[in-house]
């Protein structure tokens, strides 16, 4: 279209390709929020009959609300394992690069741990398939004859390793670089005044940074914990690859538990009718929690937009 | 660092074994290293007890430096230093513990992926290769048969169509972002759903396309452009907040002097502005074009698996290269000889890690290279 126009001459032809350029240009910027709307629409579409079906006719027999509970449950348990592992993780990494390292190598350092975003996230899923999952099976033998008596650590432990913990480990990798690149950016717009400030008043290296760094950087680091769990709650490849499924259980070192990505991924392909709906009603649960999550991390970073300098 | 570790050398060289006001109450230089040393001893010890392995002994031995090294610290240097010391040994286990999954994957894909990356697996289909095949080459020690050159070519084809969609759609929404909207109620809202456009799950962006096109064409309808749009969506966001930023960082005079001649805005953005940032505008696409040339979830939904090869995007189901990995591992191709379809996944995770590090490189070398001239 625009390309036609640059070929004519004369003024008003001018007029018309500003017109079409700028339509063009608005016409993107709509698509795009139409685009959005459209996937909440036709999710939604497509996932009614599963809410107008008798319940008896839902998988597991008793309507869509107990369908999708557990599988919420368990989205959520990956997750916060993911985050609990990746968050600690993530933060002091982070620190190391802005803070701990030598100056020279801290860039490339970063790189390095960029790469692990790189890495598509089915050879996670195969890596803790292969690889990991049968690496664990030791430990987990151990946490069931030590720790059993807590119900997380309940055994008898898997003797595959195909389970909730190692799937949740999986997603804290692929969780991690999330973390770190958006702590470390706000780490490293922390004034150099504060620092020197609380140096030159005797402080360690470590009352520095706990006095002066973590507290300027507390909104970027939350915000970014939760752009970490929204990419943990909609992981799909590594716990459809690495978790053996099954019924909601609290061991998490046993098989079981179902994410609702993973649900999907496992079931789309021979579904058709009814179930099919029901998939997608479950993929529309999931967008709509991972959008609030998505919007309420957004929001802090556009809150604290004017000093902390996260996108 | 300087902060805990200087042990300042004695002043006075007739006697070095003294210690003057400054080296007081501080740890001498060889307490750390002596520390490591002993844990790591300690360490193998403890793990042979219970039969030796890597794991236990690193954990034992990392648990032992830990602990030995803070209690020194505190009980020599005080409470402060203690815990600034117990702050600097978990920030560096931590860095190295972040490694190690990092270090694996790669030996792992490299050390699997190797024997099974020749021209026959790159240049064949999975086409005609059953159980039976793979279960004749495992008893007869032959090379494995069957490649992936269909998920090869689905993979290009449908990242091709994704790039195709996504690029004008993205580079227009940010060229109106940046030199149309001036920061109206339209332009927050867009900004605001790009943003979160990037945290759409992978698989519901696949939902999406399935159940739109599903509407369309009635269901099942999977072929090769319907993975694109589902690409799209996820790539969009990224195309346009990388090109934004290379917009933003044109200076504003450039477009002043190309509007003192009289040109059009229209021709200013065309002939000053994107010239101008065309290399990081680039270079933001090909890394776009890496995050969703990995993606598998809305591959499986929307162009299903194929074991032939299909080079129409727009009839017929196909395969790509992170379909086929999922499928090689979850579902062999021989159930009771698994290993040629575990050698056919890691040697395609291989050429999948290759084509990503590659569009990376690609990337950086397109910002540093055809990055504006300074000067004149």
């Amino acid at each position: 279209m625009t390309t036609n126009a640059l070929k004519s001459s004369g003024p008003s032809a001018g007029r018309a390709g500003d017109k079409i350029f700028s339509g063009a240009a608005l016409g993107a910027g709509v698509l795009i929020l139409l685009t959005l709307f459209a996937v909440a629409v036709f999710l939604f579409i497509q996932a009614l009959p599963t809410f107008t079906a008798d319940p008896a006719e839902i998988s597991g027999g008793a309507g869509f609300f107990s369908y999708i509970l557990p599988i919420v449950i368990g989205t959520v348990i990956a997750a916060l394992i993911a985050l609990a592992i990746a968050t600690p993780i993530g933060i002091a990494v982070a620190l190391f690069i802005s803070h701990y390292a030598p100056r020279r190598i801290a860039g490339p350092l970063g790189y390095l741990i960029d790469l692990l975003a790189a890495i598509p996230s089915v050879i996670y899923g195969a890596w803790g398939y292969l690889v990991l999952a049968p690496a664990l099976v030791p430990g987990y033998q151990w946490l069931a004859e030590n720790l059993g008596f807590i119900p997380i650590f309940g055994g008898p432990a898997s003797q595959t390793g195909k389970t909730m913990l190692t799937a949740g480990i999986v997603l804290a990798v692929m969780v991690l670089p999330i973390i770190t690149s958006l702590s470390r950016e706000i780490f490293l717009q922390t004034p150099k005044l504060h620092e020197e400030a609380a140096l030159a008043l005797g402080a360690t290296r470590w009352e520095m940074i706990s006095t002066a760094v973590l507290p300027f950087a507390r909104p970027g680091i939350i915000s970014a914990v939760m752009l970490g769990l929204g990419r943990a709650l909609g992981e799909t490849m590594a716990v459809a690859l690495v978790l053996s499924t099954g019924g909601l259980i609290p061991s998490l070192i046993q098989s079981g538990n179902q994410t609702i990505a993973a649900e999907i991924a496992l079931n789309f392909p021979e579904a058709f009718g009814l179930r099919l709906a029901e998939l997608i009603a479950a993929g529309l649960v999931l967008f709509v929690i991972t959008l609030i999550v998505n919007m309420i991390a957004r929001a802090i970073i556009a809150r604290h937009k004017e000093f902390s300098g996260a996108n | 660092m300087s902060l805990t570790k200087t042990t300042p050398q004695s002043e006075t060289p007739l006697a070095p074994r003294r210690r003057n006001a400054l080296s007081k109450g501080r740890m001498p230089g060889w307490a750390v290293p002596a520390i490591a040393v002993a844990a790591v001893i300690l360490g193998a010890a403890l793990s042979t007890l219970g039969g030796f392995a890597v794991a236990s002994f690193a954990i034992y031995a990392a648990l032992l430096f830990v602990i030995g090294a803070t209690v020194a610290t505190t009980v020599i240097e005080g409470k402060r230093r203690g815990k600034n010391a117990l702050a600097l040994y978990l920030i560096y286990g931590a860095f190295i513990l972040a490694l190690i999954p990092l270090a694996s994957v790669i030996y792992t894909v490299l050390d699997k992926g190797l024997p099974g990356l020749n021209m026959h697996f790159l240049t064949s289909s999975m086409n005609g290769v059953t159980g039976a095949v793979d279960n004749q080459s495992v008893a007869e020690g032959t090379p494995v048969v069957g490649g992936a050159y269909h998920a090869l070519m689905g993979t290009l084809l449908i990242t091709l169509w994704a790039t195709i969609i996504s690029v004008p759609v993205g580079m227009l929404t940010a060229i109106y972002l940046v030199e149309y909207s001036k920061g109206g109620p339209l332009a927050k809202a867009i900004t605001f759903f790009v943003d979160v456009m990037t945290g759409i799950p992978s698989i519901v962006a696949g939902l999406f396309a399935a159940a739109f096109f599903g509407i369309i064409l009635g269901p099942n309808a999977r072929m090769g452009i319907v993975a694109a749009v589902a690409l799209s969506v996820l790539m969009i966001p990224t195309v346009v907040r990388s090109t934004e930023e290379m917009l933003k960082i044109v200076p504003n005079e450039l477009r002043e002097a190309s509007y003192a001649l009289g040109v059009r805005r229209w021709r200013t953005i065309l002939k000053v502005v994107i010239p101008t940032a065309i290399s990081g505008i680039a270079s933001g696409v090909t890394l776009a074009i890496a995050r969703v040339i990995g993606e598998t979830a809305p591959i499986l939904v929307t162009a299903g698996i194929a074991s032939n090869i299909n080079l129409n995007v727009f009839a017929n189901w196909m395969s790509t290269l992170p379909t086929f990995i999922y499928y090689q591992i979850l579902t062999p191709t021989s159930p009771t000889n698994i290993d040629p379809s575990i050698q056919r996944a890691w040697a395609a995770a291989l050429l999948l890690i290759l084509m990503v590090m590659a569009l990376n490189l690609i990337a950086r070398l397109v910002a540093s290279f055809f990055a504006p001239k300074k000067g004149r």
